[in-house]
């Protein structure tokens, strides 16, 4: 080795602790020196901000702590509504959202991957159907169902609540897109994986169960995942149907006191609602494979 | 096979003996590509057939067109002496007589070994999981893969998978094994471990078609050998005959390429 001055010794590769190393950890030193530079950075940005020439002001108007308190537990006396309660109903329409998306976009996906000639028909109204509500704005959506349907002033259909539109128009929505996903898991797997169900006496449906399906959805579970955490961000806009969810609420805020700072704590709640869920998706993933490879006792 | 009440065989009632398989004038085309051009055959029960032939001559598509996989342009396919081949066949009823094994395995790689195996007989046989598992576990045992039953295919070698391909293939209790290149895909000193399950299948009297590339293997235990070329058998003779002093000049030429391979 002549090459490079100080460098190891041939023979010596990596007994000294830093032998050539990509993306891999270092142990010890190497968390330091990310802790680190993490800090450095986040100075870096809190410096900046600090030190703007309107600085002052935005932390007042964005981040005043009085006024963040004061949204995320509301004062209806005073016209506006708890920001921390509205948020529940967040969570309530990306629930039922979600189930009914994860059901009406398998449906679709079946039907648009069937072969049999009878199914020509609906494989053209799911394509149509995934074209539209891929391409209309999910708010013209959401506007369209929630004035559009109580003003038709048919029994039970139009008097429901706006949340109730809200999920209508999400689904409807979002349907459209994870059936792509879906579909797109779908093919991934392989035809041989086909042949092999079926060249063993199962029927169509037993290989779709027990063969296919497992396998599609494992390998589409990071963007179904990611589609949801989006789908619980675009719960907010049911909100201009007057649902009061947290971002509805904390408009009420900004326009009763003047002041912004309601935004703030909607978008902390909607952090704290998807982080966590970013984070499974994470250990979904992780234990897939450590249990494929490990090959332990069930 | 349409087997109404009785007239067939139902399962677990196979007919001992006779003609198992007959082929007769069967024609295939993917696309402009004609790969079967009229192919006859019959395979007795019990009787082991090794098609060889190069790649492409359509030893894989008549497996598959057997095992109903490929949907046959014409001719017909019997299975003592009931046509599988025509309208209104219960394919799923055909597959459970028919078993096949593939050259690149396919094994569920998301179940273990056992849920492999067990899947077909609980949900196609209808058979409940503690008499799936016990059936599974025996077969297991008995081409040596029981302490594998709880791993994922990935966790295991070449042979090994496709040893657990077989038994998930036999768990369907199959009259005719089908047996497609099953070795060209493994590390050669894997070969072994699979043409020894093999052997054994056929020593226990298991109707057998078996594609192969391993010549040495099709002249110890076939009863006949069948050498495929341009999507008709050229040649089909006892492995004694056919290897030594083969006829047809396509059969001449492809042996002397495989001797010169060193692989006979």
């Amino acid at each position: 080795m002549s090459l490079g001055v100080g460098g190891p010794a041939p023979g010596s590769f990596g007994t000294t602790g830093r032998g050539p190393r990509l993306l891999s950890g270092g142990g010890r030193r190497a968390t330091a020196v990310s802790s680190a530079s993490t800090l450095v950075v986040l100075a870096a940005i809190v410096v900046v901000f600090l030190l703007a020439p309107g600085s002052a002001q935005v932390r007042h108007t964005f981040f005043n702590p009085t006024d963040m308190w004061q949204a995320f537990i509301g004062d209806p006396k005073k016209g506006y509504y708890s920001v921390g309660e509205a948020i529940w109903l967040n969570i309530r329409m990306f629930l039922a959202a979600e189930v009914l998306i994860l059901i009406a976009a398998l449906v679709i996906a079946l039907v648009r991957l069937s072969t049999s000639p009878v199914a020509f028909p609906f494989r053209v109204l799911s394509m149509i159907y995934v074209d539209f509500f891929r391409g209309v704005p999910l708010l013209l959506v959401i506007l369209a169902i929630g004035f559009g349907v109580p003003a038709l002033r048919l029994p039970f259909v139009s008097t429901q609540s706006a949340a109730v539109y809200g999920v209508a128009a999400l689904v409807l929505s979002y349907s459209a897109y994870v059936s792509e996903v879906y579909r797109a898991g779908l093919n991934s797997v392989h035809l041989s994986q086909v042949a092999a169900a079926r060249s063993l006496g199962l029927s169509q449906a037993s290989s779709l169960r027990y063969v296919i399906l497992p396998q599609a959805v494992r390998n589409v579970v990071p963007p179904l995942l990611n589609d949801f955490i989006s789908l619980q961000k675009d719960t907010a806009l049911v909100g201009v149907l007057g649902a009061i969810e947290a971002n509805e609420a904390a408009q009420i805020y900004s326009s009763t006191v003047f002041n912004y700072s309601s935004y703030a704590v909607a978008a902390v709640l909607f952090l704290i609602l998807t982080i966590p869920l970013a984070r499974f998706t994470d250990r979904v993933i992780a234990r897939d494979r450590s249990r494929r490879l490990a090959g332990s006792a069930p | 096979m349409s087997a109404p009440d009785g007239a067939g065989p139902g399962p677990g009632t196979p007919p001992a003996e006779g003609e198992a398989i007959r082929i007769e004038g069967l024609h295939k085309s993917f696309g402009p590509n004609e790969v079967l051009r009229g192919i006859d055959l019959s395979v007795a029960t019990h009787e082991v057939i090794c098609l060889i032939g190069a790649s492409g001559s359509g030893k894989s598509t008549l497996l598959r067109c057997l095992n109903l996989l490929e949907p046959i342009d014409s001719g017909r396919i019997s299975l003592w002496g009931q046509e599988i081949t025509g309208a209104g066949v219960d394919q799923n009823l055909v597959r459970k007589y028919v078993g096949i094994v593939f050259q690149s395995f396919n094994l569920f790689p998301h179940m273990s070994v056992l849920r492999n195996i067990t899947l077909a007989p609980m949900k196609a046989r209808k058979l409940p999981r503690a008499q799936a598992e016990e059936e599974a576990r025996a077969l297991l045992t008995r081409f040596g893969l029981l302490d594998k039953q709880y791993d994922y295919p990935d966790r295991l070698s070449g042979g090994q998978q496709q040893r657990a391909a077989i038994v998930r293939a036999l768990a369907m209790r199959p009259q005719i094994m089908l047996l497609d290149e099953v070795t060209s895909a493994l590390d050669p000193e894997l070969v072994a471990e699979v043409l020894d399950v093999i052997r054994e299948l056929a020593a226990t009297g298991m109707t057998m078609l078996i594609a192969t590339h391993e010549m040495g293997f099709a002249r110890d235990i076939a009863n006949r050998v069948c050498f495929l070329a341009d999507g008709t058998i050229v040649e089909d003779a006892p492995p004694s005959r056919l290897f030594t002093e083969p006829r047809d000049e396509r059969t001449q030429k492809f042996l002397r390429r495989i001797v010169e391979a060193g692989r006979l």
